[in-house]
């Protein structure tokens, strides 16, 4: 390949057998891949697949094992973020890194090169923002900001660069389906300038609507390159997980019951000046019911979580009822006692203790439901080891939990057999009432439809099911009830049947039910 | 050549014993190369302050007299330590809990009767864990840090009982000497063992690090403490309360430094005087570290830093050299033990050529 050849029509960028070992497991193993000047290039994959290290090695965080990197005919050695942006590679992170306390302006400024005034940054990035409709007040606080504001200084930050190409990870997981539109706009925008974009993704149906060529990712290698246009979602799922996924079957008949779950008027302050306060948020779940709170990340989910599983108590009782029993004040351990099992968001050190076994992880979450069981010797409290893990060998059993050896350390497993493990682990229970934060959050889809399916099945059997996500497949696929919460305050429930995307888009937004902008309108 | 550190995927459960032995070697190496530089033979340098201790009874009983202190607090900080609260004032909690047992022996010295002992002991284990629980209310319910105001309390016990033993409990008789009055025979710990000096001490120190080990082993309450040591919001998922955690922790090594403080004064000294402690509390440090913050490990680790006291004044007899050695050698340890633990979650790796390494360099 000649240097500085014909960057127009020869590829912009080109991976070679690119290889990166941790210790002796290959998170990349001989990834090939091309990106074309002018398209936006699809990298499909589950989580853990691999996606996450590539383009880290692209943008100079990572350093390569081995293989080459070809930009524009060149062979390169990005050493450093820094490195990769004088080369023309920008790159807006899934998580973003922006002072809170800061305004736009200062947080662009942070990035650039230092001596340029923080005047002539806010007139350049407004300018820009303006003209990929981005719309950006360079003097407003991050902390005002919505996420999808967020998103849009690192895309503006990135592309003060004047880039050639612009890595997205993830983008659109944060985003309301409007907010999504919009983004989609900017990438067509970009890319009829002839910069390319290298889009990340599991969600295919955005993969299928933007993308123009797609590589796909699966336990570190590459296990298809193709039109993304041209195939099937089932096609494309088919390479990104290696075997056809199954689907979730609500069928069969749940029939509603009595109320197991039930939030009065919960209101609660926030805890950290950044966290979210509950604003008068009602629901009830029936047995037999799902009830799916949709809502972009950040709005209030981890706190309603909380407070209902009692990690953080309510001030007064009557505000959380379980069975019909008032447990507001109480702690999770009484509400599980009174039948309620609940799983957090957070796997590694909140759900579960990574340096623990898996019996040792079973214990967490259930020393006092299971007290006779598990413990003996009176007050001195024994753990019987034998019960435990006889009882971890089951769940095990149950949910298909892959591990190496008989009860590995709960960190040596993957995001998705430790998940089904943690979700195995109340269902063991059989819980009447079970409170879950994004089951699927991080999960491959093959773990991901098992959880999903046993969460049906679990209301099925009569219990009440509540599944907080922001996964809209995810919610319609279990949910008999949907109900949107947005800045703290929870809309009305709806059936599931009733409501499309275009409606949860506007709930998440802020567009609340009638009855609730009538209650809260003093507020605005 | 160039030395690469690869992470195991497993912690290494064959490197974990062995750090601390490989620790104690190297310990060994450095200090022969020291007695080499300061002109001693090493070989009998080292045998004479690491082997001739052991090799008379009266001095094992010096030993253990030693080595009870340290694994009394050194198995109360463990509990601590694997909770995450960072108590460093075991000194101060131990001359807390010499003062409050001596009440009885000083203030009521005519109280004659066999419960004047255990009472003390209890007054003992009061009184550390009254001064342990300073810290442990301000880190509960301030949210100070633990190790600043623990260390802090060092210097207020410190000053506190040098200024008792040269006032109000200054012995009447004593010639105005700045010590207590000599504890009545019913308020000294007796012996032992027939053959010496090791006094009831010792065998606390053994029945707790046993006591304690079988609560973090099979308990829910050791079960408790591993897993807010590790997350505090896992442990809030399990229903444990961390600020009860800070008490419980807090008390409990409090207790066992104040215990550790009567039962030295009690066995050992029989009366208080300004200083009653070489820095056992802060020794005990190391010990836990040393032992792997496991109780049974501390046992060991106890009896070999208190060779490092003995080993210091055998030295200074013998070799003339100054009994700062002990403290050498007590360093040393420290470093090498903690620098060992590297190997439990990392393979040393040496690369000899640069073959596999090109497509890494440029991010060095």
């Amino acid at each position: 390949m000649s240097a500085e050849g014909q960057p127009a029509t020869g590829p912009l960028l080109t991976v070679g057998q690119l290889t990166k070992l941790f210790g002796t497991f290959a998170a990349c193993n001989g990834i090939d891949l091309e990106i074309r000047p002018g398209e936006i290039h699809a990298l499909l994959g589950e989580n853990g697949a691999g996606k996450s290290t590539l383009v880290k090695m692209l943008f100079g965080v990572l350093a390569p094992t081995s293989g080459d990197i070809v930009w524009q005919g060149q062979t390169v050695r990005i050493a450093s973020p820094s490195a990769a942006r004088k080369l023309g590679i920008g790159m807006v992170f899934q998580h973003f890194s922006l002072f809170e306390a800061l305004t736009v302006a200062e947080n662009i400024a942070l990035s650039m090169a230092p001596g340029i005034s923080l005047n002539r940054i806010a007139e350049e990035a407004s300018a820009l923002s303006r003209s990929y409709g981005l719309p950006l007040d360079p003097k407003a606080h991050v902390a005002d900001l919505s996420v999808g504001e967020r998103q849009r200084i690192e895309i503006v930050r990135a592309l003060l660069q004047n880039p050639k190409l612009i890595i997205l990870d993830e983008p659109t997981s944060v985003l309301t389906p409007q907010e999504a539109d919009r983004l989609f706009e900017t990438l067509n925008k970009l890319k009829a300038e002839g910069r390319s974009v290298l889009y990340i993704s599991h969600r295919l149906e955005e993969v299928q609507r933007i993308c123009d060529r797609a590589t796909v990712l699966r336990h570190g290698k590459v296990t298809g390159a193709c039109d993304p246009r041209r195939e099937t979602p089932s096609s494309l799922a088919r390479m990104m997980v290696g075997s056809d996924v199954a689907h979730v079957s609500a069928e069969g008949t749940s029939t509603r019951g009595a109320v197991k779950l039930e939030a009065r008027h919960l209101s609660a302050p926030a805890r950290t000046p950044f966290a979210v306060a509950l604003k008068n948020i009602c629901l009830k779940v029936h047995a037999g019911e799902v009830l799916a709170i949709a809502g972009v990340a950040g709005n209030g989910q981890g706190e309603l979580f909380d407070a209902l599983s009692g990690e953080y108590p309510a001030a007064i009782d009557d505000v959380v009822r379980i069975a019909d029993k008032p447990v507001g004040t109480r702690g999770i351990n009484a509400r599980r006692l009174m039948g309620a099992g609940f799983v957090p968001e957070e796997r590694h050190g909140h759900a579960a203790v990574s340096a623990l076994s898996l019996s040792d992880n079973l214990i967490l979450a259930r020393s006092q439901s299971d007290r006779r069981a598990f413990l003996g010797g009176g007050v001195l409290g024994l753990i019987r080891q034998d019960a435990v893990k006889s009882a971890t060998r089951r769940i095990a059993q149950a949910m298909d939990v892959r591990k190496s050896g008989d009860n590995p350390p709960a960190g040596s497993l993957s995001g998705g057999n430790l998940q089904k493990f943690i979700v195995g682990r109340e269902l063991d229970r059989q819980p009447t009432v079970l409170v879950v934060n994004q089951p699927t959050w991080g999960v491959d889809a093959g773990a991901a439809s098992r959880i999903r399916q046993a969460l049906v099945d679990l209301a099925k059997s009569g219990s009440a099911v509540l599944v907080i996500s922001q996964d809209l497949d995810e919610i319609f696929e279990v949910a008999t009830e949907i109900a949107v919460i947005s800045e703290g305050r929870l809309s009305d429930i709806y059936p599931a049947a009733e409501l499309s995307r275009e409606k949860i888009g506007l709930l998440m937004g802020g567009m609340h039910g009638k009855t609730e902008t009538a209650e809260t309108a003093h507020a605005h | 050549m160039r030395i690469e550190l690869e992470r195991r995927p497993e912690v290494s459960r064959l490197f974990s014993l062995l750090s601390p032995v490989i620790a104690l070697a190297l310990m060994m190496i450095f200090g022969g190369i020291m007695f080499l530089l300061l002109g001693k033979n090493p070989i009998t340098a080292l045998y004479s302050f690491f082997i001739e201790p052991l090799m008379e009874v009266w001095s094992l009983h010096e030993l253990a007299i030693k080595a009870a202190p340290l694994i009394l607090i050194g198995v109360g900080l463990s509990v601590c330590y694997r909770s995450n609260n960072w108590n460093i004032g075991a000194e101060g909690q131990f001359i807390a809990g010499a003062i409050a047992g001596s009440i009885l022996p000083v203030v009521f010295h005519e109280w004659h009767s066999p419960l004047v002992l255990p009472l003390m002991l209890l007054l003992g284990m009061l009184g550390g864990a009254l001064f342990a629980g300073i810290p442990a209310f301000l880190k509960a319910h301030l949210n100070t840090n633990e190790i600043l105001t623990s260390l802090m309390l060092v210097y207020v016990a410190q000053l506190f009982l040098d200024w008792l033993v040269r006032g109000y409990w200054r012995n009447p008789g004593g010639l105005n000497f700045p010590e207590t009055r000599t504890f009545d025979p019913v308020a000294v710990l007796p012996e032992m063992i027939a053959s010496g000096r090791t006094h009831w001490g010792f065998g606390f120190a053994i029945l707790a690090a046993v006591a304690i080990w079988f609560m973090m082993r099979y308990t829910l309450k050791g079960f408790e403490i591993t897993v807010l040591g590790q997350s505090e919001r896992a442990g809030r998922f399990a229903g444990f309360s961390t600020r009860k955690m800070i008490w419980f922790s807090m008390l409990l090594s409090g207790a066992l430094a104040g215990l550790a403080g009567i039962a030295e004064v009690s066995g050992a000294i029989q009366q208080l005087r300004p200083v009653i402690s070489p820095g056992y509390g802060f020794t005990a440090i190391i010990v836990a570290f040393l032992g792997r913050l496991n109780p049974l490990g501390i046992i060991v680790a106890g009896l070999v830093l208190a060779l490092t006291y003995l080993g210091g004044e055998a030295a200074q007899l013998s070799l003339g050299v100054s009994d700062k050695v002990t403290r050498v050698f007590q360093g040393l340890l420290l470093f090498f033990v903690l620098s060992c633990d590297t190997l439990i979650r990392y393979k040393i790796k040496l690369v000899w050529s640069n073959l596999t390494g090109t497509a890494t360099e440029g991010a060095h």
